[in-house]
């Protein structure tokens, strides 16, 4: 596989009068060309801040990157002047979020706004980006899209409005797109249409892709491989079907026994596993393994030294792994 | 039109209700001559998209809304009509839990205090009795009753969701109406409060009506499962029925749209629907769904079809599924 994108040790912290969070604790990650690759976990568990750390976007003042690599074919953007960084996004790495207003504004029409981020990164007349936005609407669905062209992004539905976003994120052909939860707003049939669109995307623009979410249906259906995070740390990684068929991290067991799904014709209704207590502070981590206090294998080891990937050979971060 | 009822006289029966708001530039009826019962100790699922009415038709049986017309019969007694005061004493027969417990929580008042409220507004037992009960309800829906005396803001959003459910609990009642209560949780919190609501309802032999836009969770739970498209109900079945062997259209589209979890499973073939929900306000003639619908014949844009009852007992509302 050739990675398009290889992060090593990847450390963002907050700063605030609360203390320090280590909101991404040491994270590494290989995404392949054309590949997808699922980061999920519950809220807080550092997955978006990791999306916004790849783009260096990470809020201001609180947030700062401290250490790591972000290698995109090869070139470290953490080592970029800011000037080179503004190329990189939008252009070589596009982000796509949960709430497309996040990215669009109210006040313009969605073609306007495509149109700049064409012209922002491409050298093109007006007339010729306005074509190529006509072309992107209609790539991604929107029908139409001569016409649509002018609406402002109100005057569309969430799911058009979620194409919309989609079009201006891949207007540059980028090599990697950070979609951060784009389903999870929507209804189940607009989200069965837009992670078909975000595939056919992909395979179309040969495209790498970071799909953030908490859903782990979502995963099974849309990536191939998967990244499980908690409290800042990646505790398991491997293929989907790995993953999800034999999980060996026990927070990863918890979270498939904790998802309701369908139960076998003419079963019955039983209990889900609940993960007793809740997720760690981050102002106060516990010294071991972040899961230990809830972990139903916690031995002493787990409390005081912090499991790393390679304890458990390479895929999961535990003293114990089933 | 008259559905299948169950067995027993059921806890709730409702027929040909409506409800339609005025909004700028027309109307909407978001809740569009629906017609369902609810069984004792039965769990109801209602699925539908947004928009589609599930949320006020929730509300209008509770009477939080009052409908245009239609009958609502709750244990036997016809309330759809009653003024307030003469609803004053079915209303604690039947309680809502909400998927913002915060936004229905008065922010001012303590846990304990919100908790008896419903005991005191209808004077049950005396004050000692209530406040014995609130620390019993407490304790039962897993919070500690030392913490009464917190407001709610000091508890986390599952925690949140337990003092609704010891609220709506605090009067016994035998209806429970449920909407999105898990959809703003994270996974590790949903399956505590999911089991919490499975507990209860056998313990108390509550009915429960769950409103919610997640197939999955619904069909975890429901004994029956009941589809809303544009104000109308679609299909009522079985679980088993509906998500193994969905009839109408609409309702094979939306069970096929959902993700599955196990990579091994056999999945569905995809439908997936094209273009968006009609406006509500201005909903196509004839079959409500026929402008998505990949089936759709002619008669299907003038004729509206009926909920009618098949031979398994399912019931369905197209043209084109006969049996």
């Amino acid at each position: 596989m050739s990675a398009i994108l290889e992060v090593r040790d990847l450390r963002t912290e907050f700063r605030s009068e609360a203390g320090t969070a280590q909101a991404v604790d040491g994270i590494s990650l290989l995404v392949g060309r054309g590949e997808t690759l699922a980061l999920v976990g519950e809220s807080g568990c550092g997955k978006s801040m990791t999306g916004l750390s790849l783009l260096r976007i990470v809020p201001k003042p609180y947030g700062h990157i401290v250490g790591g690599e972000i290698r995109l074919d090869g070139r470290d953007l953490l080592k970029l002047p800011e000037a080179a960084m503004r190329q990189v996004r939008g252009n070589e790495v596009a982000m796509i979020f949960q709430e497309p207003m996040t990215s669009l504004n109210p006040v313009f029409t969605i073609g306007n706004q495509i149109v700049e981020a064409i012209q922002t990164h491409r050298d093109v007349g007006k007339a010729e980006a306005r074509r190529l936005t006509v072309e992107l609407l209609d790539q991604v669905g929107i029908p139409d899209a001569g016409r649509r062209l002018d609406d402002y992004p109100h005057r569309l539905s969430g799911g058009m409005r979620q194409r919309a976003m989609i079009a201006m994120a891949i207007s540059c052909k980028p090599k990697l797109l950070i979609a951060d939860e784009p389903t999870t707003a929507l209804d189940v049939t607009v989200q069965a249409q837009i992670l078909a669109l975000l595939r056919r995307l992909q395979d179309e623009l040969e495209m790498g892709m970071i799909l953030i979410t908490h859903d782990l249906a979502v995963v099974a259906e849309t990536a191939s491989r998967v990244a499980v995070m908690y409290a800042g740390r990646i505790v398991e990684n491997g293929t989907v079907r790995e993953v999800l068929r034999h999980p060996r991290h026990p927070y990863t067991q918890g979270l498939l026994q904790a998802t309701p799904h369908a139960r076998k014709a003419g079963g019955t209704r039983r209990k889900l596993a609940e993960i007793t207590g809740l997720v760690p502070s981050l102002y106060d981590m516990p010294p071991g393994c972040a899961f230990a206090p809830r972990c139903p294998k916690a031995q002493a080891v787990c409390r005081s030294t912090v499991p790393t990937l390679a304890v458990g050979g390479g895929n999961v971060a535990c003293h114990f792994p089933g | 039109m008259s559905p299948a009822t169950s067995p027993a006289e059921p806890l709730v029966s409702v027929r040909d209700l409506v409800k339609s708001f005025r909004v700028s530039g027309g109307t909407v009826r978001a809740v569009n001559g629906v017609s369902f019962d609810v069984a004792r100790a039965e769990t109801v699922g209602l699925v539908g998209e947004s928009g589609c009415g599930k949320s006020t038709l929730g509300k209008t049986i509770l009477r939080l809304i009052d409908p245009d017309s239609g009958s609502i019969v709750l244990a036997g007694a016809e309330i759809g009509r009653l003024s307030r005061s003469a609803l004053r004493p079915h209303r604690r027969r039947m309680q809502m839990i909400f998927q913002d417990p915060y936004a229905s929580l008065n922010p001012r008042i303590t846990v304990g205090r919100l908790i008896q409220e419903p005991m005191d507004a209808h004077k049950v037992g005396t004050v000692a009795e209530r406040k014995d009960r609130v620390v019993w309800l407490m304790e039962r829906v897993g919070l500690r009753p030392e913490h009464a005396e917190r407001f709610p803001h000091e508890f986390s959003g599952g925690q949140r969701q337990r003092i609704g459910i010891a609220r709506a609990l605090a009067l016994n009642p035998d209806l429970l109406i449920c909407d999105e209560p898990v959809s703003a949780l994270d996974l590790s919190v949903q399956a505590q409060v999911l089991n919490l609501l499975v507990e209860i309802q056998e313990e108390f032999k509550l009915s429960l009506l769950f409103i919610s836009h997640d197939l999955s969770v619904v069909a975890h739970l429901a004994d029956r499962i009941m589809v809303m498209y544009l104000g109308h109900i679609v299909e009522i079945g079985t679980r088993d029925a509906v998500w193994d062997q969905p009839l109408h259209p609409y309702t094979r589209a939306l069970i096929s749209a959902v993700p599955r979890l196990d990579p091994d499973e056999e999945r569905p073939t995809k439908i997936v629907l094209t273009g968006d929900l009609p406006s509500p306000m201005d909903p196509p003639a004839g079959c409500p769904f026929h402008t998505r619908c990949p089936v759709a014949v002619g008669r299907c844009s003038s004729e509206m079809p009926a909920l009618r009852v098949l031979a398994d007992g399912s019931q369905v509302a197209c043209h084109l599924v006969t049996g």
